[in-house]
C-alpha cells in the first residue's frame, strides 16, 4: 500500500512550480543583445510592440499546448483546428461585417468542442493523446477541404481582421499598442492566474503522478479534459487573430502544433507532464520568433529556417537533459 | 520476463487480422452493391503497393515504439532518400548498387544521430526525432524546389513496377524485411532485450541489458527501414522527390499502422505482424474508397475516426483485461 502518498502530492508543488524560467531568459536576453547589435531599430517601441503583435498567435499557442502537455499529454490537432478555424470564419462571415460577433463565439465555441472531444477521447476511451489528436488533425484538414470543395470560399469582414491588423495609435511612450498583443497579454494573466489557483496545482499534479493524484481525490480525466479544452479555446483565439493579420488560406496552421510544442518544450516544460511553468512556455515562442527575426536579420535564407529551429531545440534539450540528469 | 512480455503480442495479432478480414468482406459486398469489383487484378496490386511504401516504414517504426522510443524524422529520411537515390544513380544501371549503399548509409547516419540523442544526451524522442526532422526538412527546403534526379531504369522496371501474379516485387520485399524483424524481435537477444527496455527500462539495466545500445540499434534499424521505403517511392515516381515523405503523412501514419496492429504507444508489447496487419487495413481503406470513388477529403475524415476507433478498441480490450 505503498501508493497512498498524499503528503508528497503537497510537497512537491512548491519545488516544482517555478521550474525553469530562467534559461529560457537568458537565451531571450543573449537574443535580444545579438538583434540589438545587428538591427538596433528593431528594439525601438513601435517595431516591437509589432513584432510582440505578430508573435501573439503562437504564443496563445504554446499556452494551450502547455496545459495539455502539463498534464501529461499531448495536442497535435491544434494547427489543424487553426486553418479550420480561420476557414469556416471566411466562409461564415462571407465579408458581411454583421457576422462578425455571432461568428467569434461560434469559433469560441468550436475550439472548446473539439478541446473536449479530444479529452474525452483520451481520458474516457484510453486512446493515447499522441492518436487522439493525429485522428482529430485528419479530421480537421479533411472535413475543412470537404466543406469547401477544395478551395477557401468567403471572406473576412474588416472587423473581423482588425483583432490581428489593427492597433490602439499614439499610445504614449509605445507609440502603437496592436491588438493582438493586448490579447495576448489578457491570455497570459489568465493563465497565470489559472496556474497559481487550486486548478492550476491539480493540473501538474496530474502530469507528475495521475495514479497518486487519483488516489487523493483529484478526478484526472476531468483535469485533462478541461486542459484539451484549453487548447482548443487558445486555438481559437490564434486563429481569429493570424487570420485577421495573415488572411485565409489552407496553410494557415500547417506546421503550428509542432512550433508550439518546441515552444513549451524550449520553455524548459517536460514532456510528460508535472514540470514547468506557462510563463517559461509562453517564452520559449517568444524565443522561437526571435530567432526567426534574428536570421531575417542575417539574411539567413528562409528555408534553412528548420534547420536552424531543429539545431536549436536539440541544444536546448539536449543541455537541459545532461543538467538534469547530473544532478 | 521477454517471454511474458511477449505474450500479449501474440495475442493482440489475430484482433488486426480480424478487423481487416472484416473490412475486405464488407468492403467487397458494397463495392459489389455499387456494381464494381474489389478483388480485381488492378485494385489488388494498387493496394499492395500502398502497403509496400507504408509498410516497410511502419515495420521500422514498430522497432522504435517496441523499444519505448519514437521515430517523427521518417517522412524527411524517406525525402531525403529517394533524392540521395536518383541523384546517385542519375538514370544510369551501372550505378543501382552503390546508390541503394548510399542511401542506406545516409539512413543508418540519421538513425544513430536520433539514438544518440535519445539515449546519450537523454533527448526525449518525442523532440530528438522532430529536431532532426527539422534539420532535414531545412536541407531539403533550401536545396530542392521539385524532383530532381533520374531513378536508374532497371530499379524501376524491377521495384517499382514488377509483380509476380498480382504480387508487386515491392510488397516481396516487404514481406521479406518484416520476417528479418519478427524473426530478430521473436528469436534473437536484441529482440528480447528491445521488449524489455520498451516495458521496463529500469528492470532491463538492472538484469544486465546495455539499453543504450539496444535502443540506437532500433533506431539505426527504423531509420534503414526508412531509406527502403525511400529507394521504393523512387523507383515508382522515376526521381527524387523532395517532399513525397511529408505529403504522404509517412511519420505519423506509421505510427497509427503500429498502434492499430496492437503495438502499445508505450512501449514493450506488440510486434511487426500486427503492424503489416494495420499497414493492410490503412491499404484496404483506401482501396475501398477508391473504388467507390469516395471524395478524397471525405476518405481522410474516415481514416482519422478510423484510427481514433481501433485505437480505442484496444484501449478497451486492455482494460478489460487488467480489470
Amino acid at each position: 500500500m505503498q501508493t497512498v502518498q498524499p503528503r508528497s502530492l503537497s510537497l512537491r508543488l512548491p519545488r516544482v512550480r517555478p521550474g525553469g524560467v530562467l534559461p529560457i531568459l537568458a537565451i531571450l536576453a543573449v537574443l535580444l543583445v545579438l538583434v540589438g547589435i545587428r538591427q538596433p531599430d528593431f528594439l525601438a517601441p513601435p517595431s516591437l510592440m509589432s513584432f510582440l503583435g505578430r508573435s501573439a498567435p503562437i504564443i496563445l499557442l504554446a499556452a494551450g499546448q502547455y496545459f495539455v502537455i502539463v498534464s501529461g499529454e499531448f495536442d497535435l490537432s491544434v494547427g489543424s483546428l487553426v486553418t479550420a478555424q480561420v476557414v469556416v470564419a471566411a466562409r461564415l462571415i462571407d465579408s458581411d461585417p454583421a457576422r462578425t460577433w455571432p461568428v467569434v463565439l461560434l469559433l469560441l465555441a468550436f475550439g472548446a468542442l473539439v478541446g473536449l472531444v479530444n479529452g474525452l477521447i483520451t481520458t474516457r476511451l484510453r486512446v493515447p493523446s499522441f492518436i487522439t489528436t493525429l485522428g482529430m488533425f485528419l479530421i480537421l484538414v479533411g472535413a475543412v477541404y470537404l466543406w469547401s470543395d477544395g478551395a477557401p470560399k468567403g471572406g473576412l469582414s474588416e472587423e473581423f481582421r482588425r483583432f490581428g491588423r489593427r492597433a490602439f495609435e499614439d499610445v504614449p511612450v509605445l507609440g502603437r499598442v496592436p491588438f493582438a498583443l493586448v490579447v495576448l497579454v489578457v491570455v497570459a494573466v489568465a493563465a497565470v492566474l489559472l496556474m497559481r489557483s487550486d486548478f492550476g496545482r491539480t493540473l501538474v499534479a496530474v502530469g507528475d503522478n495521475p495514479r497518486t493524484a487519483e488516489l487523493s481525490g483529484v478526478r484526472v480525466w476531468r483535469t485533462r479534459t478541461f486542459a484539451f479544452i484549453l487548447s482548443g479555446l487558445a486555438a481559437a483565439v490564434a486563429a481569429i487573430l493570424l487570420g485577421g493579420y495573415s488572411g485565409v488560406s489552407f496553410q494557415a496552421g500547417a506546421g503550428l502544433e509542432f512550433g508550439a510544442i518546441t515552444a513549451v518544450v524550449l520553455g524548459g516544460v517536460a514532456l510528460g507532464g508535472g514540470r514547468g511553468a506557462v510563463v517559461g512556455a509562453m517564452l520559449g515562442a517568444l524565443t522561437l520568433e526571435l530567432l526567426f527575426a534574428l536570421m531575417n536579420f542575417y539574411g539567413v535564407s528562409g528555408a534553412l529556417r528548420s534547420t536552424v529551429q531543429g539545431a536549436i531545440i536539440l541544444l536546448a534539450v539536449a543541455v537541459s537533459a545532461t543538467r538534469s540528469s547530473s544532478r | 520476463m521477454s517471454a511474458l512480455s511477449l505474450l500479449p503480442a501474440r495475442r493482440s495479432v489475430p484482433g488486426v487480422f480480424v478487423a481487416l478480414t472484416l473490412t475486405l468482406t464488407i468492403g467487397w459486398l458494397v463495392v459489389l452493391l455499387d456494381g464494381g469489383q474489389l478483388f480485381n487484378q488492378s485494385t489488388t496490386v494498387s493496394l499492395l503497393h500502398v502497403a509496400a511504401g507504408l509498410g516497410l516504414v511502419a515495420v521500422g517504426q514498430t522497432l522504435v515504439i517496441l523499444g519505448g522510443s519514437l521515430d517523427l524524422s521518417v517522412a524527411y529520411v524517406i525525402s531525403l532518400s529517394t533524392l540521395v537515390a536518383a541523384e546517385t544513380m542519375n538514370g544510369s544501371d551501372g550505378a543501382v548498387l552503390p546508390a541503394i549503399g548510399l542511401v542506406l548509409v545516409v539512413s543508418a547516419g540519421v538513425g544513430l544521430l536520433n539514438g544518440l540523442l535519445v539515449t546519450r544526451f537523454r533527448v526525449n524522442a518525442f523532440i530528438a526525432t522532430l529536431g532532426v526532422g527539422l534539420l532535414l526538412k531545412g536541407y531539403l527546403d533550401n536545396g530542392y524546389d521539385g524532383p530532381a534526379g533520374t531513378t536508374a531504369p532497371s530499379l524501376v522496371q524491377a521495384l517499382g513496377y514488377q509483380r509476380v501474379g498480382p504480387v508487386p516485387v515491392s510488397f516481396l520485399l516487404l514481406i521479406a524485411v518484416t520476417a528479418a524483424a519478427w524473426f530478430a524481435l521473436s528469436r534473437t537477444r536484441f529482440g528480447h532485450h528491445l521488449v524489455a527496455v520498451g516495458g521496463d527500462p529500469e528492470v532491463a539495466r538492472l538484469s544486465g541489458v546495455r539499453n543504450d545500445r539496444v535502443l540506437v540499434t532500433a533506431h539505426v534499424l527504423c531509420s534503414m527501414c526508412a531509406g527502403l521505403a525511400g529507394i521504393y517511392l523512387a523507383s515508382r515516381l522515376g526521381s527524387g522527390a523532395p517532399r513525397v515523405g511529408t505529403e504522404g503523412l509517412y511519420d505519423l501514419e506509421s505510427i497509427a499502422a503500429v498502434v492499430i496492429g496492437g503495438t502499445a504507444l508505450a512501449g514493450g508489447r506488440g510486434g511487426v505482424v500486427g503492424t503489416v496487419g494495420g499497414v493492410l487495413l490503412l491499404a484496404s481503406i483506401d482501396a475501398i474508397f477508391n473504388q467507390l470513388e469516395v471524395d478524397a477529403f471525405f476518405k481522410q475524415v474516415i481514416r482519422g475516426v478510423i484510427i481514433i476507433a481501433a485505437v480505442a478498441v484496444y484501449a478497451r480490450r486492455a482494460m478489460r483485461k487488467a480489470a
